[in-house]
């Protein structure tokens, strides 16, 4: 067997031609030295020489590779019948790319987000491991951990090998030259964190036990930020840079696989630098992510267990304080991806059925064009073709489809992934996700599947046929392939049975999402523009200072024409970030022990912030500028009706006094009741309470601006009344509270979005398989119908006739669609909020939907069986 | 893939393949030369067909015993010539050893001088 000569098998026979004259040449000249004639020589040279096409022909087979050959010949035979079919051919491929390529999108994503081990060593043992509460006002079910319950854990417990934690942070980082001053996400890490994960960084070194400490200055930079903001360039190590105003070394820099928790945290310092040293024995302040490496010879449910003891004896010491009962752990892994893992799990669920859709309508397609060429396959069984080779060369067919429309598919997969990665923003390690090796091989594994699954049904079904029956039957014979027909009407039904389930999911998860969109948060959406800010400790040291900046700026933003009104809180509804404390009120018995301690949300806003975003006042009055000055500093405070109806039904909550343990014993005064706000558009209204802004010791806070007309047309103007301020002042998240709403729903919108054009995808699918169904069932009846005609049948019997022949799959598959669909309403019910699955608008509307369409697939079939030309009809064989 | 059934062509070839080495010894030579020289050498008694002599050439060439290139030939004609390679030697060294120690059996069973034919 040699490749290199099969593939070269027609220059080796063109060179054998020439040989061939060659020896003739020779021949004939030695003959006419011999005395003959020209001619003669000629002739008897090849009399001698014999035929050539023999010598030819052994020498072709010899460099033949018998079953390549028969492939190629295959192949060569079902691309000239396709190309026969363009219409037909066209559509196979674009169906089948459709389906290929969002397969191969979603498995791309799968691949990286669920299935890639994690860049860190030995990822399976790591472990995450939360607060517990047997019961709580929020249902949290993984609750961050304070530091002081990390401190005892890591002490007294013996079943980890290790254990550290991080706490999310924030930084002002200053430009060192000319750069904008930005807003950076970043993490506080003890001292042990990234030698538990098993992360070297890439140059330098990462924190000592001597380094973490309050008011260490030494970070360590990602890699994404050492590229983007410095340049690449290593001499920033040992080099200063200012967070905060305060001077930070430069000490390593992390390798760029590194990018945990997401790609947003750009910068890591020590965990006790941005940990109060009044805080680090505190069990209330939950504010840690503790990660622990399990150890090889003890169970993680053993391990576990013992952080749970110590965390019960905690709870017990601290009865008055929010210290939760018991631990919980989930692997890394699972922590990184659990806000994807279901919306990817319904998106594979919706691909699937697309696949399956498609691979039936290709197989329905082929059914058909197996049924047109039913006597040309009987005639080539009949003329000694094996069963085999038939059924092959189908196959080749479905093939052929197969892999150019994987071709496309890929293409196509490449662009969607790339859209997906950049429009999912929570999804995890983003930057990682692209088309490699395993992708490709996986779209070729799934090419030969479907090729196999699509052509296979067909294949065995047109070829089995008894060799005689096939070639009597002509299409005179009235119903002569019934049983045909019937499979295609199962296929048919199946299709549109997935059909109905996917377009009922679409229509719920659409139909969610607007209602979400148009969610009413409590508060005014329209014209408002929102900012955030930090103010440097470093240089705003005094109460003073701080709120001198705040009130200062409030006052130039209230001067600026179109500004309405101006607020300035800790955050904005619809926002998230729920921080919530447990509180007391002196005028009610104390919560006996073992009682649940009372438990609210904590917001801050200044004066104007309820009415720049049009949060009613109930009963009693607003904060005022007053309320903080130096001798009443902050001690009033304001709750929501939510509140009020908790804990204070039926009295006056108005006078009444709140302490939180966990800042001080102070009394704050309640002064009003605002009605409530959701804090995520898919949140209910919760216990709120709100305490004063403008205290002094609150550095950040979010702008709250209510504006006259476009909002972002004013966000330059206001920012630059900040930088008249202070210049030095980056500003971050500037959104209009539209965006934020929108923000929010970003990913539920993606999901519709994906789902929705899934399900029409499959709705036109669908269709496209009933048209061509009825077509090709009218024209097998083209004799029978110009008979019933000729008979006298009505043209309108013949209407509905067919037009009932084909309605009847789709009725069937709705049917059967619908009872799926309910089957199927718990996987899609866990993304709705506030409506159940078995929504009636919904069901009726993919019903109304999906019979339209069949209709609409049905009626130009049976129309034009009901014009037929009886003479006409009678005389096509 | 198709069969031949020919008794002998197992046989046949590889004795043609052997010939064809053997002939090339004396130098390159192209097709018509080589079923000349066979011919010629064995005195007429061997006559070439050229159905099997160009299929054989191939087949040697294959298994890189002979490699061709186009020159010209002796008449100044364009012709293919086949030249026997230092695989191709070594192949002719065993295929004729085995050749010998054939026909010395066949001898050997058959007998000298035909001495049971009568002796004439």
């Amino acid at each position: 067997m040699n490749w290199r000569r099969f593939f070269r098998r027609r220059s080796a026979d063109a060179e054998l031609l020439e040989e061939i004259e060659s020896y003739v040449e020779e021949e004939s000249a030695e003959n006419m030295s011999r005395g003959m004639s020209a001619v003669e020589a000629r002739r008897r040279a090849h009399i001698k020489f014999g035929n050539p096409a023999t010598v030819r022909d052994a020498v072709w087979q010899q460099n033949t590779i018998s079953f390549l050959d028969t492939i190629f010949r295959d192949i060569r035979y079902s691309s000239r019948t396709l190309l026969r079919a363009p219409g037909f051919s066209m559509m196979a491929i674009g169906v089948m790319a459709l389906c290929i390529g969002a397969s191969t999108s979603l498995f791309t994503i799968v691949r990286s987000v669920l299935l890639k081990p994690l860049p860190f060593r030995d990822p399976s043992r790591l472990v995450m491991v939360y607060e517990r509460y047997r019961q709580n006002e929020f249902p949290i079910a993984y609750n961050a951990v304070s530091p002081g319950d990390y401190f005892e854990w890591r002490t007294e417990t013996h079943g980890f090998a290790d254990m550290a934690a991080w706490t999310p942070w924030g930084f002002n980082l200053s430009g060192e030259h000319a750069e904008l001053p930005e807003r950076v996400d970043a993490g506080g890490g003890t001292w042990n964190f990234f030698s538990l994960l098993g992360v070297e960084p890439a140059i330098g070194r990462a924190f000592t036990e001597t380094e973490d400490h309050w008011g260490a200055n030494v970070v360590v930079l990602t890699w994404e930020l050492f590229e983007r903001r410095f340049g690449g360039n290593p001499a920033i190590l040992g080099k200063q840079i200012h967070l905060g105003s305060n001077p930070y070394t430069v000490i390593g820099v992390l390798p760029p696989t590194f990018s945990y928790p997401d790609v947003k945290v750009q910068l890591w310092v020590p965990y006790q630098s941005v940990t109060p040293p009044d805080f680090l024995h505190n069990h209330a302040y939950h504010q840690s992510r503790v990660i622990a490496r399990l150890r090889p010879d003890v169970s993680r449910a053993n391990a576990i267990a013992q952080v749970s003891n110590v965390q019960s004896r905690l709870h017990a010491e601290y009865p008055d304080q929010a210290v939760s009962e018991a631990a919980i752990p989930r692997t890394l892994a699972e922590d990184l991806a659990s806000d994807v893992k279901k919306p990817l799990l319904l998106l594979i669920c919706a691909v699937a059925c697309m696949f399956l859709i498609g691979c039936l309508n290709v197989a329905n397609l082929l059914v058909a064009r197996g049924a047109a060429r039913q006597k040309e396959v009987a005639m080539r069984g009949a003329l000694g073709a094996q069963r085999w080779t038939l059924i092959r060369e189908r196959l080749m067919e479905s093939l052929l489809i197969c892999s150019v429309g994987g071709v496309v598919g890929a293409a196509l997969s490449i662009v969607a992934t790339h859209w997906i990665s950049i429009t999912w923003k929570n999804l995890p390690s983003s930057r990682d996700i692209h088309v490699d090796g395993a992708v490709l091989s996986f779209a070729c594994g799934l090419v030969f599947f479907t090729a196999i699954l699509a052509g296979l049904l067909p294949a065995i079904t047109s070829t089995g046929e008894p060799v005689l029956a096939a070639l009597q039957s002509s299409s005179r014979t009235v119903g002569g392939s019934l049983s045909r027909a019937a499979l295609r009407r199962t296929l048919l039904t199946v299709e549109i049975a997935t059909t109905v389930v996917l377009l009922v999911a679409s229509g719920l998860l659409l139909k969610n999402f607007l209602r979400l969109r148009t969610a009413d948060l409590g508060c005014a959406t329209d014209n408002v523009l929102t900012m955030s800010y930090s103010l440097p400790k470093q240089r705003y040291d005094t109460t003073d200072k701080v709120t001198g900046f705040h009130e200062r700026l409030l006052d130039r933003l209230a001067l600026v024409p179109g500004v309405q009104a101006v607020g300035l809180g800790e955050s904005v509804p619809g926002k998230g970030e729920v921080e919530d404390d447990i509180f007391v009120i002196p005028e009610h018995p104390p919560v006996k022990p073992g009682d649940l301690l009372l438990d609210a949300l904590v917001r801050r806003a200044d004066p104007g912030y309820f009415r720049a975003l049009q949060i009613p006042l109930l009963s009693g009055r607003f904060f005022l500028r007053q309320d903080a000055d130096v001798e009443h500093r902050g001690n009033k405070a304001m709750i929501n009706h939510a509140f009020a109806q908790r804990w204070f039904s039926g009295e006056n909550p108005i006078g009444k006094h709140l302490k939180v343990p966990l800042w001080s014993d102070a009394d704050y005064e309640i002064i009003g009741v605002v009605a409530d706000t959701l804090h995520a558009v898919n949140a209910q209204p919760a216990p709120t309470m709100y305490f004063q802004q403008l205290e002094g010791s609150v550095l950040g806070g979010t702008l709250v601006v209510r504006t006259s007309g476009d909002p972002l047309q004013f966000s330059l103007p206001i920012q630059k009344q900040i930088a008249t301020l202070d210049p030095e002042l980056p500003v971050s998240d500037v959104l209009t509270m539209r965006q934020i709403v929108g923000e929010s729903l970003g990913d539920l919108r993606l999901m519709a979005a994906l789902v929705l054009a899934f399900a029409l995808l499959s709705l036109i699918l669908a269709s496209v398989g009933l048209y061509g169904v009825l077509s090709y069932l009218t024209t097998q009846r083209t004799t029978e119908l110009g008979i019933r005609i000729a008979l006298g049948a009505q043209r309108e019997q013949i209407l509905r006739l067919i037009l009932f022949d084909g309605l009847r799959p789709a009725l069937f598959g709705l049917g059967l669609g619908l009872v799926l669909s309910v089957a199927s309403a718990r996987v899609v019910g866990s993304f709705l909020y506030g409506m159940t699955p078995l929504d009636a608008p919904v069901f009726g509307i993919v019903l109304v939907t999906l019979m339209t369409v069949a209709m609409m697939a049905c009626v130009v079939p049976s129309w034009r069986a009901s014009r037929l030309d009886p003479i006409q009809a009678l005389r096509t064989d | 893939m198709v069969k031949r059934n020919q008794p002998d062509s197992e046989m046949l070839k590889g004795t043609l393949d052997m010939m064809i080495l053997r002939t090339l010894v004396g130098g390159d030579a192209h097709g018509h030369t080589i079923a000349k020289l066979i011919e010629r050498t064995s005195e007429d008694v061997l006559e070439v067909e050229q159905g099997s002599l160009y299929p054989a050439l191939h087949r040697l060439e294959d298994r890189r015993w002979v490699s061709s290139f186009w020159g010209t030939s002796e008449n100044n004609r364009k012709a293919k010539f086949y030249r026997l390679t230092a695989q191709g030697r070594k192949q002719l060294v065993r295929e004729s050893n085995r050749w010998q120690r054939m026909t010395r059996a066949i001898g050997l069973v058959m007998g000298e001088e035909m001495a049971w034919s009568g002796g004439e």
